[in-house]
């Protein structure tokens, strides 16, 4: 029951990570009052980031101290549609954040941009191996959108981010040992690559010679000191190995809360409330116009926001899940392939090589930053020949030492027991002589990887649960098997005293037991036609126009880099829209 | 300096072995006495620890449990050694003891194993449910319990519950391993200050430098060891435990 109703806003923001953060900067720099409401608490670099608590591994990594605890809100997970789900109890595949900064305030900072091939990836793949290619229940499809129109928000988001790398090729001149892959440029980084960590600079060289073209990954991890165009001020990073799961005390890794959040508090039009967990979308009678939202305060109050414009900005499935509660839009119905909320369910694809080496060799795993490192994409993308392969997509490869900690990367070579005097002696002799590369691979959409509300469990709030339908299916065996195959030659060329291969096996079930990542992507996709997306390419819901639903949960497939990059990016596009198009006639920017 | 055995992990706290099975051993079974050869001056002193979760019979399975598990030994700290069990008594009077975590409501699903924790315990649960039921079984099986059982023979029983082959109810042994076996790893690596990695021994042991948390002048110093001891982020680098 809603007990009471706050002031009429311009645009209430659900949500405050990265894209709540941008959002609410560029509409309150046109002139728009902007309310942004967050679930959880208030965070900072002080106290969640204060050295020396903050470099405390229990409390932030195991604990989870900066996650949404599933206590609060989680998932049900099933590996499809005739089994049942069960509730993701405990954290470990993936972590969702919560609180101001959301994810962004304890991710790595790894920015990447997007291959452009990716964003059209039906039409490419089609153009280049022929329809039958592409098997027939891998849902994949264009954004609608395109590398030439994000460019330049790529390079300003880059600006406001204090991203770190060397270009490859700047407005159409190669300028530097980058990587030869990139699309071109209007701009270099802002700031110089960080320094290579000496598993990194052995990957590189390893790489080079295997005849591949290895590169400095674009770190949000600043390389020197540095201030942003919003006037935010960052230190260099230190190399502490505290990124993911922390909240950084240098105010050297980007968050909404160090690059943004700063210049936001300065602006009147500007008001964050936390502790606001919202629970649903309200729409007028007609359903095509959403009036705002009503969310539960810490103290249990139902409150009313009302908004001339809604911008959904909260962590990838809780944007479909909003849209699920809210009764917006049609469910995802994978038995005839009708409806769109929900749809276009992906995680990421990964594999990984750990390479032991001798007592005499000190890799140094606990020196890091979780941006960090070298990649090569010549197996990413389609930057190789896939036709005689057979599978749709690719991963980079990479070093990326972000810092090991004891609790969580004490690791062994296969096959040592996990306890007793040979699991000791391994962990003893392992620590400092270890480097480790992945494959941070692609996955594919499919017809029956889709995201709907749970007919058994709720949360505290009496929510249905979301409930994920996901298993892995052999296209993506064969790809990152594949790749796995090229990353074991590098690290061979390494020349390792041994070596432990994770790879996937077909048939494997997806398993949540384990930490993956928290790449979790589509469910509120944007595409070309309302029939197969639930957002136009300007990220406004086809039906709902001032709707504005914007992040992972946008992509159509799974995307070989790290998300955030073309997250931030997709934000600061769909802004534009707004202000220069939205703004002068509100109303559908584009025609279904 | 580490924390090392003289004896090469055969008997490192002799304390504690004597104390066993004698009134007192029952109400302060954790008052080491570590022997002063070839061990840190810090160590050499009198370690009391009362657990205030665990109840002493609790208590002595866990320590020669955990005692198994990462065994003292010339390479380094045991889990003793460590403060493993201080560390574990003292979580479980946390929020993560009590489940404030964990999704934990009801129904249950028979799904795959790959979907994960799929009970309503509380890491509290496991431990008061699961610890006397494996005592209950030791008793009938040896006539004697757990702690006075050989390290031979308490290695075979901790592989049974690694593998589920030991029958245990409510709890499964399966599911007691797993939440014994991940605290006593966390007890061992996590910061002195919540009460394990006494002295930072496990830290030293595999040249993990803590909190140090700049590594500038390193990051590029390719190959070579890092020369600096490890640090807390408690004052003066060792907290709690004494």
């Amino acid at each position: 029951m809603v007990s009471r109703n706050e002031k009429h806003t311009d645009v209430v923001i659900v949500g405050f990570g990265w894209v709540g953060a941008i959002m609410a900067r560029e509409l309150t720099q046109a002139g728009l009052n902007v309310v942004a409401l967050e679930r959880g608490p208030r965070r900072d670099t002080w106290p969640e980031g204060a050295y020396p608590s903050s470099i405390d591994e229990l409390t932030h990594n195991t604990r989870h101290a900066l996650f949404l605890q599933p206590s609060q809100s989680t998932v049900t997970v099933r590996h499809r549609d005739s089994d049942v789900a069960a509730p993701y109890r405990q954290l470990a595949a993936f972590l969702p954040g919560t609180g101001v900064g959301g994810a962004g305030l304890h991710w790595s900072g790894c920015h990447w941009r997007i291959s452009p091939v990716e964003l059209r990836l039906r039409s490419h793949y089609e153009e280049r191996y022929g329809k039958d290619f592409i098997p027939q229940d891998m849902t994949i499809q264009d954004w609608g959108v395109s590398y030439e129109e994000l460019e330049p928000h790529f390079a300003f988001a880059e600006s406001v981010f204090g991203t770190s790398g060397q270009a490859y090729k700047v407005n159409g001149k190669i300028v530097g040992d980058g990587n030869p892959f990139d699309a071109d440029r209007s701009t270099p980084f802002p700031l110089p690559a960080m320094k290579n960590t000496y598993s990194a600079e052995l990957y590189s060289k390893a790489a080079a010679e295997c005849g591949y073209h290895p590169f400095r990954i674009p770190s949000a991890n600043a390389s020197q000191a540095y201030t942003n165009p919003y006037g935010c001020q960052m230190g260099a990073c230190t190399f502490c190995g505290f990124c993911s799961g922390y909240a950084c005390y240098n105010y050297s890794k980007a968050s909404p809360n160090v690059n943004i959040l700063p210049a936001l508090e300065r602006e009147s039009r500007f008001e964050l409330r936390v502790e606001c967990d919202v629970l649903k979308v309200e729409t007028d009678s007609s359903g095509k116009k959403a009036t705002g939202v009503i969310y539960r305060t810490s103290k249990g109050e139902e409150v009313r926001q009302t908004a001339d414009i809604v911008i959904l900005a909260s962590f990838a499935y809780n944007n479909p899940y909003l849209l699920l509660l809210s009764g917006i839009g049609q469910p995802y119905d994978p038995k005839t392939g009708e409806g769109t909320v929900g749809r276009n369910f992906v995680y990421q694809n990964e594999s990984g090589v750990t390479l032991f080496f001798g007592q005499d060799k000190f890799t140094n795993p606990f020196i890091g930053a979780g941006g960090n490192g070298v990649a090569i994409d010549d197996f990413n993308a389609d930057n190789f020949d896939h036709g005689p392969l057979g599978f749709v997509g690719g991963a980079p490869i990479w070093v990326n030492q972000a810092g090991s900690k004891p609790i969580s990367s004490a690791t062994v070579p296969k096959g040592t027991p996990q306890w007793g005097a040979h699991w000791k002696k391994a962990v003893k002799d392992s620590f400092q002589h270890t480097i480790s590369i992945h494959a941070h691979g692609t996955n594919m959409a499919f017809r029956d990887c889709y995201l709907s509300l749970d007919p058994t469990y709720s949360d505290t709030a009496g929510r249905p649960l979301l409930r994920i339908t996901f298993n892995w299916h052999d296209n993506d065996v064969k790809m990152i098997r594949y790749v796995t195959d090229r990353m074991a030659d590098i690290g061979r060329a390494m020349k390792p005293e041994s070596m432990s291969v994770e790879t996937k096996e077909f048939g494997e079930e997806f398993d949540l037991r384990h930490y993956q990542t928290t790449h979790i992507a589509g469910g509120a996709i944007m595409g070309t036609s309302p029939k197969d997306s639930v957002v136009n390419r300007y990220l406004q819901h086809w039906d709902v126009s001032n709707l504005f639903v914007i992040g992972s949960s946008a992509f159509p497939q799974g995307i070989g880099y790290n998300p955030t990059g073309i997250v931030a990016a997709l934000a600061y596009w769909s802004a534009k829209a707004i202000r220069e198009r939205y703004l002068k006639s509100p109303g559908p920017m584009v025609q279904a | 300096m580490s924390v090392r055995s003289r004896n090469g992990g055969a008997v490192v706290c002799g304390r504690r072995a004597m104390l066993q099975g004698t009134a007192l051993g029952l109400v302060v079974a954790a008052l080491f006495h570590f022997p002063s050869e070839g061990v840190s001056e810090a160590a050499d002193r009198e370690y009391a620890y009362r657990p205030v979760f665990f109840s002493d019979d609790e208590w002595q399975t866990l320590n020669s449990f955990v005692d198994r598990l990462i065994p003292a030994d010339v390479e380094g700290p045991g889990a003793l050694e460590a403060h493993v069990p201080e560390f574990i008594d003292r979580q479980m009077n946390t929020p993560y003891g009590h489940g404030s975590e964990w999704y934990l409501r009801p129904p249950l699903m028979k799904t795959s194993a790959a979907l994960g924790y799929q009970f309503l315990f509380t890491p509290r649960d496991i431990y008061k449910q699961g610890l006397p039921a494996l005592h209950s079984a030791i008793m009938q099986r040896y006539g004697k319990p757990f702690h006075q059982l050989d390290a031979g023979e308490r290695d075979r029983i901790i592989g049974q519950m690694e593998k589920g082959s030991l029958t245990l109810s409510p709890v499964p042994s399966k599911l007691l391993f797993g939440q014994i076996l991940k605290n006593c790893k966390e007890g061992y690596f996590a910061d002195p200050i919540h009460g394990g990695n006494y002295e930072m021994g496990a830290w030293k042991m595999i040249g993990f430098p803590g909190a140090r948390a700049d590594f500038t002048d390193w990051v590029d110093r390719y190959g070579a060891r890092y020369p600096l001891s490890p640090v807390s982020v408690g004052v003066h680098g060792v907290q709690g435990g004494v």
